[in-house]
């Protein structure tokens, strides 16, 4: 039996929720929005009817399409170094008992605890000290030394479930060290791997705070948008914003469908699927 | 015995300042089933991983089939390991898994095939070829497990405790499977247990082990029937031990005087050494009661102590009766509930506790209670 306390607890909750959604997606949604917006003079923050003109034409506002492409670049290079070097610093840290272990395994975490306005600070110092041009590569070192302990986290938790045993197992086969990295351990910790990866990306490609401090000459896509801001955002910045985000839902689609299906593969039995379960 | 297939030569295992093994030395017999038996922490396992490759033996020599392996990286070596976790790789189908030794060697595919095939038939687990180990029970993966390991046909098997997992019921249908299978190929298997029965079940040779050394080697029976240590007459089954002094040791038979006073005989060879204090066992079902009334116990060559009963507990096939002896010594035994044996027999009674001196043992007074 419903009663009508229970159908005012549904109705309000329902509300709230709902509430809740529409306050973490506004923005984002008038985002979108503006990309479409047929703005006339510096400012796009008026609704003044639509047109497509600004996606037809993305790379028209002169040096946004460079800066987009330079933090791609920076985020791309920062993953694959990220994940490179924080999966062996995790298997050292899991794997192997050796002087100054627990030290490693403290400060490798220090760089997300620290402000970032105090990381960025500290790099420029640094950059400065020893006399390197601040450009591309200062940008590159600064992003793979904050991101490096995402990476260590999650690969270090990925193998810290896995049965030591199996890597043995490959030994007494007849696998070698490499062998055994190739087609066992890496293998095995591949979810780990990905997550990893696209929490670098992810982190990478939007910072503003240490890139405004090590950067020099170089522009982001954040540096370019804190930049035009203060002229007024041209819409193809939207029309980015968008895309990215368009091609970011769709990956979280794509990668939950084949966690889905490599689940069921190993006989794990999936939830059913939610609406904005993602 | 036939010839040596493994030998261990003072092998020593320290972790720390902890001795795991202690100056072992070990020859295991080709083409048998040899069982490592102990309580936990008794050095077992580390034995084992030390002739897998898996751990650095801190002195001492491993040699397969005539060959020093100790220092040869464990994937050089040609023993295989049957891990009490099973270790299956969970990113391949259970024919990936068996495939993957014989991929190491470099076979041909058309003979990786085959052997595949083979070794799926063998565990019986054909149909499965193409699941994932995470699809099978537990008894499945322990299988997939041992074809994994037989299909590269090594000098040896390893087996670390792999039914520990398992409940009981398929424990025993496994033992029994992998003494045939052991029959069928004729390699060596290794087989590490903390069971007691396992171990006797399915192995021709048992050493006992404890606290880095091993206490006893020998069949089940050599053990069970003339177990040379406290600890091995303890771990296998239950033991009255009994503290007495040589009287003589002239002929077969020895004779012995239990603290009660009561005059015993014991196999000459089963006695140690020299001395003169020893500790002689005999089991609980080797015992027999004859309630005394009055006077004294009709003898007739059988040893013979006196005391009472102090509890009985009917347990369907057999009575256990504790007797408190006059000497001071606690007795178990066991009676077989058979016709001529009626559950009479109750708390306070005396009774004589009288058993054939033959199946008597004797261990060293010096090693005390162990188990």
């Amino acid at each position: 039996m419903r009663t009508t306390a229970d159908r005012i607890r549904t109705w309000l909750l329902g509300t709230w929720s709902l509430l809740a959604i529409l306050f973490l997606f506004a923005p984002i949604f008038v985002i979108v929005l503006f990309s479409f917006n047929d703005n006339q003079g510096r400012f796009n923050f008026t609704w003044q009817g639509f047109t497509l003109k600004h996606w037809k034409e993305p790379f028209a506002v002169a040096g946004l399409g460079e800066a987009m492409g330079t933090s791609l670049l920076i985020a791309l290079f920062t993953t694959l170094i990220a994940v490179a070097l924080g999966t062996f610093v995790a298997l050292a840290l899991v794997r192997y008992r050796w002087r100054g272990r627990g030290a490693t395994n403290g400060l490798v975490f220090l760089p997300l605890a620290t402000p970032e306005v105090v990381l960025g600070a500290a790099l420029l110092g640094w950059f400065l000290t020893m006399g390197l041009v601040r450009g591309f590569v200062t940008v590159l070192i600064a992003h793979v030394m904050f991101t490096l302990g995402y990476v260590v986290i999650t690969v270090r938790a990925r193998l810290e479930g896995m049965d030591t045993h199996i890597e043995e197992a490959a030994a007494d086969l007849g696998a070698g060290q490499v062998t055994t990295l190739w087609k066992i351990t890496l293998p095995l910790l591949a979810p780990g791997l990905a997550a990893a990866a696209l929490l670098s990306f992810a982190i990478s490609i939007d910072d503003f705070v240490v890139s405004n401090f090590t950067a020099g000459q170089t522009v982001t896509f954040p540096l370019f948008v804190y930049g035009a801001a203060r002229q007024g955002v041209p819409p193809q910045v939207n029309v980015f914003a968008t895309a990215i985000l368009v091609i970011v839902v769709c990956l979280m689609f794509a990668n939950l469908a084949w966690q889905r299906r490599a689940a069921r593969k190993e006989g794990i039995p999936v939830p059913e699927a939610q609406p904005l379960g993602i | 015995m036939a010839e040596a297939d493994i030998t261990l030569s003072g092998l020593t295992k320290q972790f720390g300042d902890m001795v795991a093994v202690d100056d072992l030395d070990l020859e295991i017999p080709k083409g048998g089933f040899f069982a490592m038996l102990g309580p936990s922490g008794c050095g077992k396992t580390t034995t084992l991983r030390m002739i897998g490759g898996f751990e650095e033996p801190t002195a001492g020599t491993v040699n397969l089939a005539g060959t020093d392996v100790t220092n040869v990286p464990a994937h050089k070596r040609d023993v295989n390991t049957v891990f009490q976790s099973y270790a299956l790789f969970p990113h391949m189908t259970v024919a990936e898994n068996v495939e993957f030794g014989l991929k190491r060697k470099k076979v041909p595919k058309a003979e990786r095939k085959q052997r595949v095939a083979e070794a799926l038939e063998l565990v019986q687990l054909t149909e499965l070829a193409n699941r994932r180990p995470t699809q099978m029970s537990g008894g499945q993966q322990q299988r997939v497990a041992l074809a994994r390991a037989l299909v590269n046909r090594p000098q040896a098997l390893l087996l670390d405790e792999p039914l520990g997992a398992l409940d009981l019921k398929l424990r025993k249908q496994l033992q029994l499977e992998l003494s045939r299978i052991q029959a069928d190929i004729g390699i060596t298997f290794v087989h590490v247990t903390h069971d007691q029965e396992e171990a006797m079940t399915m192995a021709d040779q048992i050493a006992v082990m404890n606290e880095g050394r091993i206490e006893q080697l020998g069949t089940a029976s050599e053990l069970y029937d003339t177990p040379k240590t406290a600890f091995v007459a303890n771990f296998l089954g239950t033991s009255n031990l009994i503290d007495a002094k040589v009287l003589s040791r002239s002929g077969e038979m020895a004779e012995v005087e239990a603290d009660g006073g009561a005059r015993l005989r014991v196999p000459a060879s089963v006695l140690p050494g020299s001395d003169t204090e020893v500790r002689i066992g005999v089991r609980p079902e080797k015992l027999d009661l004859e309630a005394i009334d009055d006077g004294s116990p009709s003898a007739n060559g059988d040893n013979v102590i006196l005391g009472h009963i102090t509890d009985a507990a009917f347990v369907g096939v057999s009575t256990q009766y504790v007797v408190h002896t006059e000497g001071g010594d606690e007795l178990q035994v066991f009676v077989q509930n058979s016709a001529d044996h009626p559950p009479n027999l109750g708390p306070g009674r005396r009774v004589a506790a009288t058993w054939d001196p033959t199946t008597t043992f004797a261990v060293n007074r010096e090693e005390s209670d162990g188990a």
